[in-house]
């Protein structure tokens, strides 16, 4: 049996108020004004491969248990980098073994879905496990629909043979250069065609044939689908899309529009991780997305379904979201709002490649060294343990800290220096176990952390050089709040 | 087995310039303004010096790179120039080469000279220095007042000291440094401000606000030592002699260990009970005659008061509101204003603090002069609390 043996997702914290997006675009384009609800929004920190390590964090839990992963496919229609592995960046993160086979893929909506069949022939040719992950961290023009109706999120399933909570049973895929919406290389948002056309002529008749070429393969009947995904940004196309193709109206799973808004290519991904927390065995899952043709799957829900839970899950991550009614926030952090930085924040962040490739254990996997004599833990790592004034001379073992407990130390709040989010605060970290780094936090609102407040580690936007084109990463500390990731042995 | 270094070496003359922002003066005419005073003050020519340190931290404005910024400045007669660099303990490290070359008997007299021109990087603060490739790829994009500021939040939790409560004994420190500079005709800042000012200023990192910072100014000072002996030859009386100068540099223990709670500077304590052992100090507290002590931010000098052995651990908040370190306290401290008057141009300010100290010892600190002070003690601390320099040097009347 082949299918899915873990999930989980991401939603950023922040949530964007869709009301105040309209009122303060109300003079320009006063038709969104009666636009309820949120919209996820990344950090000025996040991205496509930050989100996406976030939601393998999820669906993976604590570090010890990663060399099970044999392939990693990253999915994302908004990937930071043309040319270098985004998935490789994600795996450093996600401290897989070097020998992965991780690759990225995007090109249409429906890629995330691509993945998964992919990952599904890939250990049904013996492969081993495969990670799926898919992100977006979505542009659009201020104004736009668009803006009030995407979101930004990841979603992450773990493909394989052993444990398997949700039975791969078949799939079905239509490929064609219908051209609904495009984005060029090098451009930031995307140009949409007329919708009546794109319903009518796109998915209407598209999404069919893909749908009834996944339930032929799967020999499951369209009546006996007992949850059907489908993303879309169109009020009820997924209704009329389950009626066109036979499946019951109840089948028809909310989209969670209300609080994320339409992510994007991991939607998909994100609904279904959602779903599976509270599906039945026996149940029959139908997901299907629209992006250059179509592309369905069918799963049927197995008994150990209740033997696996995410780290935070979809649900938790919607729970513990922040509405955010400043638009203007919103807009700089997508980079679309210039700001007055001041001198401090003319500092050049050139990357030395030679530097982040000798350290990158450290820098990636936030991966300590810890003394096997002493037992103290030292980060960065070290030739040299301290210890009481007599070193102690390369006995340090790589010792993971992203998945360890941690509370501040000692923290402060400061306006000076340039920062997107001020105020920037930092401060020392103390781990579980040993170990303590002075780090950025993230994620947090001014007054919530104090010496003693438990804080977990994020994944996130060091710095970006905007000379060279170049994003840096680094983990961050936010406060655990609730239902933290649990404790690596 | 070392003897240190108490009594082996003078000073023979100081020189100290206008600190303030000045627009009108280039680094090296502020090098000749504290050099001119304190070549004035030694009652020498230049072919009499042996040696120079010189101490600058920033190379962004032209100081910085090599001795001959300081060789060309003062037009040096070829003598041994060398830069020393060790961040806010620059100008001490300078005296520190000085004096112990005219210990050694390398040279007869030696000069040391610190220097920075901060108001031409063109930032209201210190700007961000380069730290190599490593670093910026994982540590903070940190700047001074969060480093110190976190001296404040780890305090309050390890003594249980309430914020508020906190917050009125740090702006006490500035309350005091503000009083004494308005006696100084070379402090930077020469106005008395109220606890009210201090209080209610903009916050730069929480909890400091924006007097709780020192100033960002230009300035230079001079120092020309020389063995006893010698100083006596050329006329000199009611010597100013050196007891101790110590330097303690953190090895990563406070980063890298759970031990450091993060409330107190580590190397101070360490510099502090090795100067006290050089100078024969048993009892600080009696001993010590006045402080000129390293208030980059006044949650620094705080806690400096505790780690200098001066109050007892967890009880400095209730010294400084005491008024102990007042001009008219038990031990006054920051006696010219501080860096909180003087501004914190990096490679001058030991040589400053020394320079301050001397006056008051040679009884000619005019209208801020203590009565009869015999030992005097500075402290420079330069990095950040959890991974730092830290100097601590004693200088006092010769015999006391």
């Amino acid at each position: 049996m082949i299918g899915i043996t873990g999930f989980g997702g991401y939603v950023p914290r922040l949530r964007l108020s869709r009301q105040a997006v309209a009122q303060a675009n109300a003079w320009y384009a006063p038709q969104f004004a009666g636009r309820k609800g949120t919209r996820a929004m990344a950090n000025w920190d996040e991205d496509s491969i930050t989100m996406a390590v976030a939601a393998a964090r999820d669906c993976l839990g604590a570090a010890g248990d990663r060399r099970r992963v044999r392939g990693l496919m990253l999915a994302s229609d908004t990937l930071p980098f043309v040319e270098r592995l985004n998935a490789g960046v994600v795996a450093g993160a996600l401290t897989l073994a070097d020998d992965v086979d991780a690759i990225d893929l995007g090109g249409s909506q429906r890629a995330a879905l691509s993945a998964v069949a992919q990952a599904v022939a890939r250990v049904k040719a013996g492969g081993g496990s495969t990670l799926v992950v898919a992100a977006d961290n979505r542009k659009t023009l201020a104004g736009s629909a668009q803006e009030l109706e995407y979101g930004d999120a990841a979603a992450a399933l773990l493909i394989g043979s052993e444990n398997v909570l949700a039975e791969y049973l078949g799939g079905g895929t239509l490929s064609v250069d219908f051209v609904d919406h495009f984005r060029s290389a090098g451009e930031e948002t995307d140009y949409h065609w007329e919708e009546r056309w794109v319903r009518d002529e796109g998915i209407g008749k598209l999404a069919p044939k893909a749908i009834a070429s996944a339930l032929a393969q799967a020999g499951v009947q369209a009546g006996q689908v007992d949850h059907f995904i489908f993303p879309s940004a169109f009020a009820k196309m997924d209704a009329q899309l389950a009626k066109a193709c036979g499946i019951r109206a109840e089948a028809v799973v909310s989209m969670l529009t209300d609080q994320v808004g339409d992510s994007g290519l991991p939607h998909g991904l994100l609904v279904l991780a959602h779903l599976l927390e509270t599906a039945k065995p026996g149940a029959h899952i139908l997901l299907a997305q629209f992006g250059s043709g179509a592309q369905a799957l069918v799963f049927r829900v197995t008994e150990a379904i209740g033997s696996f839970r995410p780290a935070r899950g979809v649900s938790g991550w919607l729970a513990r979201g922040a509405e955010e009614r400043n638009y203007t926030k919103f807009l700089a952090f997508k980079g679309q709002l210039a700001l007055e930085r001041g001198m401090r924040g003319e500092q050049d962040k050139k990357t030395a490649l030679s530097t982040a490739w000798r350290h990158r254990t450290a820098l990636a996997g936030l991966v300590a060294g810890r003394c096997e004599v002493t037992g103290s833990v030292h980060f960065p790592p070290s030739r040299l343990s301290y210890d009481q004034g007599k070193p102690l001379q390369d006995t340090q073992k790589p010792y993971p800290l992203a998945d360890r407990p941690a509370k501040v130390l000692s923290w402060s709040a400061e306006y000076l220096s340039y920062h997107p989010a001020p105020p920037h605060h930092y401060g020392q970290v103390d781990f579980e176990g040993g170990g303590r780094i002075l780090m950025d936090f993230t994620d947090l609102d001014v007054g919530e952390v104090d010496a003693g407040t438990a804080m977990e580690m994020v994944f996130r936007i060091k710095d970006t050089d905007e000379r060279r084109g170049y994003t840096r990463y680094f983990w961050k500390a936010t406060p655990a709040r609730a239902a933290a990731i649990p404790h690596a042995n | 087995m070392a003897t240190g270094i108490k009594d082996k070496v003078a000073i023979l003359g100081m020189g100290c310039s206008k600190f303030g922002e000045r627009w009108d003066a280039s680094p090296e005419d502020l090098m000749v303004e504290a050099y001119t005073e304190a070549m004035a003050d030694a009652g020498i020519t230049p072919e009499q010096l042996g040696a120079a340190w010189f101490s600058t931290h920033m190379d962004d404005v032209g100081t910085g790179r090599g001795g001959t910024p300081l060789s060309i400045a003062l037009r040096l007669p070829n003598i041994g120039v060398t830069r020393v660099e060790n961040f806010c303990a620059g100008g001490s490290e300078a005296i520190r080469a000085a004096v112990y070359a005219v210990a050694a008997g390398a040279c007869d007299i030696a000069l040391a000279v610190g220097v920075e021109k901060l108001k031409d990087t063109g930032y209201g603060g210190l700007p961000m220095s380069t730290v190599g490739t490593y670093i910026p790829q994982w540590y903070p994009n940190a700047v001074a007042p969060a480093n110190f500021a976190q001296l404040a939040s780890a305090y309050r939790t390890r003594h249980g000291v309430d914020a508020a409560l906190l917050k009125r004994a740090i702006a006490h420190v500035s309350v005091k440094s503000h009083a004494n500079g308005a006696k100084n005709p070379k402090a930077h800042f020469q106005k008395a401000v109220s606890e009210e000012t201090v209080l209610k200023a903009p916050i730069i990192a929480e909890p400091l606000g924006l007097f709780d910072c020192a100033g960002v100014s230009d300035g230079a000072a001079a120092v020309i030592v020389t063995r006893p002996e010698i100083a006596r030859e050329l006329g000199k009386r009611n010597l100013v002699t050196f007891k101790a100068l110590q330097v303690a540099v953190s090895n990563g223990w406070e980063l890298q260990s759970s031990e450091w709670d993060g409330s107190y500077v580590h190397t101070t304590r360490i510099a502090a009970k090795r100067a006290y052992d050089e100078a024969g100090i048993r009892d600080p507290r009696k001993e010590v005659s006045m402080t000129e002590v390293h208030d980059c931010f006044s949650i620094t000098e705080l806690v400096t008061m505790e780690d200098l052995f001066l109050s007892e651990t967890g009880q400095g908040y209730k010294d400084v509101l005491n008024g102990d370190f007042d001009a008219e306290g038990r031990i006054p401290c920051q006696i010219d204003g501080g860096l909180k008057c003087f501004g914190h141009p990096i490679g001058a300010s030991g040589i400053r603090m020394l320079y301050e100290l001397y006056l008051q010892l040679q009884g000619r600190a005019g209208a801020r002069q203590l009565a009869n002070p015999t030992i005097g003690l500075t402290h420079n601390l330069g990095g950040q609390p959890s991974q730092n320099v830290c100097s601590v040097s004693i200088v006092g009347l010769e015999g006391a």
